[in-house]
């Protein structure tokens, strides 16, 4: 499976970022084939308002730590070889001891070099720090709580735009629908261990800590999918933390919210009504689908199921291959995750299969 | 000897290795052969020796355990680990290399070298100095007891709680570790002590502060700071143990506990710990390359100052692990600052070793390859170092494979590459013999380009954002080739490492024979045999530069060293204190013997930990009491020890 990252938009903006791309980016090409958009994860790209100053840093960096390090290299390679050097074999006999005492002068040289390259660098990392701290205009346009959990993503937008009534309340998992050009706030928390919130294209990394709620934000500046991950190790399948950020125009995105918001119909027939029951019976403890009974709150919120690109936080494609054996098996493709295995038999799977279909 | 002498005026005479006065002093200070003369000994060179081959061993556990998860990441979504093994295995990789091997073997090479640089005959502690090397070498013992039992820690080398924190990890595996990494402190503490005491009070007489070797520079600052730094990560894996086998709750995440507490009070100590095992490296550096190139360091005042500078420094970097933990932003800056500036000292050094070598003449032998090869690294990892200084630019670059990268080309560059120097340098001190220099090219060049080949593309995978500490990873994300040579790479680095061990292993039985001083260096302990005599100097020699061996070449006549005349101190085992800063002789000290108590104390100290694990109290109770009598036993009034009879000089 494929990853899709968003239209590349390519904004120059400093020089730093063109000398960074002559020395690093040359590099990585030549080391990896695969064009920028099949690296879902990497942050060499940004696309968002609180990425953008920070991917100038960052290839300024880049281009300041190349070109150092092709210098040391010159220094250390023609300091070697001019024709200076003893063989080794030179020793042990009683060799030339050079008593004049000179050289001061690189030190004096290059650590004041060295020190103005590193204040110019510490003046533009505390104005980027202060310009991204928060949201422009010091107020989110949406705010959404994150919840970490072995080894998933629990997601509660906390209103919409009619506003912060409980039937505007959105609870889903593993899938953030976000309106493109508008912030959005985040509030982190966790369930149980630490984890780390990270969409490499829209921002850095924000812990999730017990104990504290972590507020951050970031907006996405074009329509697309961001690939993310929890960076902080959290246990046996912090490899299987994935998550994805999907930016639609605002329009797009209130008609996707309007339609979160929707229960699960009601079944129509007495066998989507068996199914429903399947479905209660043996997933209905951990997980919930709003209009139903099920309510567990130990698993993702399965509401529109359906609607979701991937399973199993971004391990699985969600396809009805995928979906049948990961309800069969969730420890085969995670093993260790939470989920047991079930031991459910091939009609029950049928049932819960086709009732998780209905949840589109 | 009966009666204690208080008032002496010490012999100065001309003496050889071959002189009846040497016979006298090998007859004093020398072990006595067999088993239990190899258990009881205090020879700081014998002790030295141990460290480095102890670490040497940890070094080889770490490394396998690494190539075997290099395999399970050569490719995407491979199966020869599942999650839990591969937690295990990079958890005990990580404890493994940055605990139990990377500072140890620099304490090894303080341990043999620093009397010997200093001119004099053994640590200021002798018998403590045995102590904290059977202590560390049981801490690991214990930590590998674990993993043979099953009981493996698997929350990374850093252990975050509560992830660490019983309700997330049943089982003895982080008990294990914290109770190996607090007996391992108890070990650092005191070898810390030992050798500030060793530094200030038994230089020769004459090497005043300015002279004192470069390599003693490292050395001291970094005990200083780690007397300073080891007791809040102790307390650290103390409070862990109580949570997990008393019921406290500092840091499990329940109700009002603080799991972030865990991370300020490891990284106060972590960062530290970094410059404690890169510093000692790092002035390894400075003292071997101007040998090679032939001519005193460039910068020496301003290098030590930098050294001092880093660990200072150093106490204040500590959050730049801590950046995405949700800090104010005025910590954030503030600690973004000076982990930036904290560049500045290391570019001092830098600049300093590059005016070394363009000013002298090198010789291009092995450890000077390694130099070369150390400068190299040293610069890419400082850099990558810099990048994450930068704290909006290290919320991307933090945990995944670019810091990988980064702490690679730290320790791995900064620690190993000075320490296969030191090893090519200081072998045929050890040992009497040389190392091969033919091999030795070999086992340079496939480790630099192993290094470099495996190493470096992980700062690429970073960046196209690979995370840390994952046991596998799926197809598509750009990962797979970069990967794949880093696997390739790993081995290959691994190779060359192993044509060290067939060198030390071919050489020490054949290798040419060194003499005193095969490099024709300029510190005191190539003015000994080589290997050393038990005692050291036959005379205790007084210093006048900080190139005592040189001075036929650089200095006046009147203002030489006198390496081949002074002080005997023969009277039993003896050696002179001098003041710490003008080091003036101020005092003979008489020197403990060989004894079984620090094998037998660090044993009940051990037993103490091991009944931490249950806890059997009564096991710890039993092994408490044992300890403190076998400590009273040990510090046990002497009179023979009375140390107050004052030298005329």
């Amino acid at each position: 499976m494929t990853w899709r990252a968003a239209p590349d938009d390519r904004r120059r903006r400093f020089g730093g970022r063109i000398a960074g791309a002559t020395g690093l980016f040359v590099l990585a090409a030549a080391m990896c084939p695969q064009a920028s958009s099949a690296t879902p994860l990497s942050y060499l790209e940004a696309h968002g308002a609180k990425a953008y100053p920070i991917n100038n840093l960052l290839w300024a960096l880049i281009a300041v730590s190349v070109a150092v390090i092709v210098m040391s290299i010159v220094l250390v390679l023609m300091g070697t070889f001019r024709g200076r050097t003893f063989p080794a074999d030179a020793l042990p006999g009683r060799l030339e001891v050079d008593p004049v005492p000179r050289g001061s002068i690189w030190i004096f040289t290059g650590v004041g070099a060295s020190t103005l390259v590193l204040f110019a660098t510490t003046v533009w990392t505390v104005v980027t720090l202060a310009a991204v701290s928060d949201p422009p205009g010091g107020k989110a346009d949406i705010t959404i709580e994150i919840t970490g959990h072995q080894w998933w993503w629990e997601v509660l937008y906390k209103g919409s735009h009619k506003g912060t009534g409980p039937d505007q309340i959105l609870r889903t998992a593993n899938e953030i629908h976000v309106p493109v050009g508008q912030t959005v706030g985040v509030e982190l928390r966790t369930g149980d261990v630490i984890h780390s919130f990270w969409v490499p294209s829209l921002m850095g990394k924000t812990d999730l800590i017990p104990g504290q709620i972590n507020r951050t934000w970031f907006s996405a500046s074009n329509p697309g999918i961001y690939r993310g991950q929890c960076t902080e190790y959290c246990g046996r399948q912090h490899a299987h933390m994935g998550l994805e950020v999907i930016a639609d125009e605002p329009q797009q995105f209130a008609a996707w919210y309007e339609h979160a918001l929707q229960p699960a119909p009601a079944p129509v027939s007495a066998e989507a009504r068996a199914d429903l029951d399947a479905f209660v019976v043996r997933c209905g403890a951990c997980h919930t689908v709003a209009g139903t009974q099920a309510a567990g709150i130990l698993g993702p919120d399965l509401s529109h199921l359906m609607g979701r690109r991937t399973l199993a936080a971004g391990t699985l494609p969600n396809s009805i291959g995928y979906l049948s054996a990961w309800i069969a098996d969730p420890q085969h493709a995670k093993p260790g995750a939470l989920m047991p295995r079930l031991d459910v038999d091939g009609p029950e799977l049928t049932r819960i299969r086709r009732f998780l279909l209905t949840l589109q | 000897m009966t009666v204690t002498e208080y008032e002496r005026a010490p012999e100065i005479v001309a003496e050889g290795y071959d002189s009846a006065t040497a016979a006298g002093l090998k007859a004093l200070w020398e072990t006595e052969p067999g088993i239990k003369g190899w258990f009881s000994t205090v020879d700081h060179k014998e002790i030295g020796i141990r460290y480095i081959v102890t670490a040497f061993a940890f070094l080889v556990a770490g490394g396998i355990e690494a190539l075997i998860f290099r395999l399970q990441l050569a490719g995407p979504e491979l199966h020869l680990l599942g999650p839990e093994q591969y937690n295990q295995l990079f958890t005990m990789h990580g404890v493994t290399m940055i605990l139990w091997y990377a500072f140890p073997v620099l304490t090894g090479f303080s341990v043999f070298l620093q009397p010997l640089l200093l001119g004099t005959r053994d640590m200021a502690f002798p018998r403590l100095n045995a102590f904290t090397y059977w202590v560390f070498l049981f801490s690991g013992i214990f930590l590998y007891v674990g993993f043979a039992l099953g009981s493996v820690p698997n929350a990374g080398w850093f252990n975050y709680t509560p992830l660490a924190s019983r309700p997330f990890n049943s089982g003895f595996g982080i008990d294990f570790y914290a109770l190996a990494n607090i007996l391992l402190g108890i070990s650092t503490t005191l070898g810390s002590i030992n050798f500030v005491v060793t530094i200030l009070r038994e230089r020769a007489p004459g090497m005043s502060i300015n002279r004192l070797p470069i390599m003693s520079w490292g050395t001291l600052t970094i005990s200083v700071g780690l007397i300073f730094s080891m007791p809040s990560v102790s307390l650290a894996f103390f409070f862990l143990w109580m949570d997990r086998r008393i019921g406290t709750h500092f840091f499990d995440g329940s109700g009002e506990t603080q799991p972030l507490l865990w991370q300020h009070l490891f990284w106060i100590w972590g960062h530290p710990w970094v410059y404690a095992i890169v510093l000692p490296a790092i002035s390894m550096i400075s003292q071997i390359l101007p040998v090679s190139c032939r001519r005193p360091l460039v910068g020496y005042t301003a290098l030590a100052l930098a050294t001092v500078m880093t660990m200072v420094l150093g106490f204040g970097v500590w959050v730049h692990h801590m950046f995405a933990t949700g800090l104010s932003s005025m910590a954030l800056a503030f600690f973004g600052a000076v982990s930036i500036l904290i560049v500045i000292p290391s570019a001092v050094s830098f600049f300093g070793w590059i005016a070394t070598i363009w000013t002298g003449r090198p010789v291009l032998n092995t450890s000077f390859l390694f130099c070369a090869g150390f400068i190299i690294v040293f610069v890419i990892g400082g850099v990558s170092g810099f990048m994450t200084g930068s704290v909006p630019v290290d919320w991307q670059l933090t945990d995944t494979y670019f810091v990988v990268g980064h702490i690679h080309y730290v320790l791995i560059g900064w620690n190993l590459f000075a320490v296969m120097a030191g090893i090519y340098h200081w072998f045929p001190k050890m040992t009497g013999r040389l190392l091969d220099e033919r091999i030795g090219r070999w086992n340079f060049w496939l480790m630099f380009i192993g290094f470099n080949v495996g190493f470096f593309p992980m700062h690429i995978s970073g960046l196209l954002g690979m995370p840390r500490r994952v046991y596998t990873y799926p197809e598509g994300m750009g990962w797979d080739t970069l990967n794949l040579i880093t696997t390739v790479g790993s081995y290959v680095f691994a190779i060359g490492f192993l044509l060290l061990i067939v060198n030390v292993v071919v050489s020490r039985r054949r290798g040419a024979i060194a003499g005193p001083n095969p490099w024709d260096a300029d510190s005191l302990e190539w003015s000994t045999p080589s290997p050393p005599p038990p005692y050291n100097f036959v005379v205790i020699p007084a210093v006048a530069s900080r190139s005592p061996l040189w001075e036929e070449r650089l200095q006046a006549p009147e203002n030489r060293s006198s390496i081949g005349e002074g002080m005997v101190l023969d009277h039993g085992k003896e050696i002179a204190a001098t003041s710490a800063i003008d080091a003036q002789p101020e005092v003979i000290l008489k020197m403990p013997e060989d004894s079984i108590l620090p094998l037998l104390t660090a044993l009940a100290l051990t037993g103490v930990f091991a009944g931490g694990l249950g806890p059997m109290w009564w096991l710890v109770a039993a092994s408490a009491v044992i300890a403190l009598a076998l400590t009273c036993v040990w510090l046990w009034p002497r009179d023979r020890l009375a140390q107050t009879a004052r030298p005329h000089p």
